[in-house]
């Protein structure tokens, strides 16, 4: 079980290898990437910043809750930090388990927590030179799907 | 103190020391959006203290880290 912020371009290849588990029958894996529209505006690039001592406890714990809620074997989640270009990966899950049902539901359950709850910070850089902190503005609550 | 996002912005750095009056987090969060203009609102707010998630009733001693959180956007 591991959860892990970085700064440096997430390597999804060299993180599915160190899934390798016999006693699993399924890998689930999930990649968050950077897109090139937002809300219909077009995304240059971003930024993410993070209050990192408790982003780091937070997601050990929902790795945690993912593991006594489903029966899997290995859990892993990796979010970027810093600044991300156009098809960056921001966020990595990956999942392994006897069984894809409860592989498939623990990484549903990982990304959705932590895009829940994680304190991460979001700044889109879009075409025009225009900046905005995501779900900041006032009153406005965006919502992703 | 510690600020990020939209806050560092609006405070104009990452982290201070402040003197305060403040008996718990939601008095702080008060009398540093008046200081600073804070754009966001205590609701669509959340509060840290010491590295750890807390509410805004919590008390606010000498000494504690505290962290007032925009809304997030992960992943």
């Amino acid at each position: 079980m591991a959860f892990k912020l970085t700064r440096a371009a997430i390597d999804a290849r060299a993180l599915a290898d160190g899934l390798h588990d016999t006693r699993a029958g399924a890998c689930v894996t999930f990649e968050g990437r950077v897109r090139a529209r937002n809300g219909g505006r077009a995304v240059r690039a971003l930024d993410y910043e993070t209050y990192a001592p408790l982003a780091r406890k937070e997601g050990d714990r929902i790795l945690a809750e993912a593991r006594r809620r489903f029966s899997i074997t290995k859990a892993v989640c990796v979010h970027r930090t810093g600044s991300l270009g156009l098809g960056d990966v921001a966020v990595w899950v990956g999942v392994t388990a006897g069984h894809r049902r409860a592989a498939f539901e623990a990484c549903r359950y990982i990304i959705d927590q932590t895009k829940a709850r994680l304190p991460i910070w979001k700044r889109e850089h879009y075409a025009g030179g225009a900046t905005e902190w995501i779900n900041a503005a006032g009153g406005r609550a965006k919502r992703s799907r | 103190m510690r600020y990020f996002a939209i806050l560092r912005e609006q405070r104009g750095l990452g982290a201070e020391r402040v003197s305060t009056g403040a008996a718990t987090a939601r008095a702080l969060y008060d009398e540093l959006r008046g200081r600073h203009g804070f754009s966001l609102p205590a609701g669509r707010v959340r509060v840290a203290i010491n590295g750890d998630f807390t509410g805004w009733d919590a008390p606010v001693r000498e000494g504690d880290e505290l962290v007032f959180m925009p809304p997030i956007a992960g992943g």
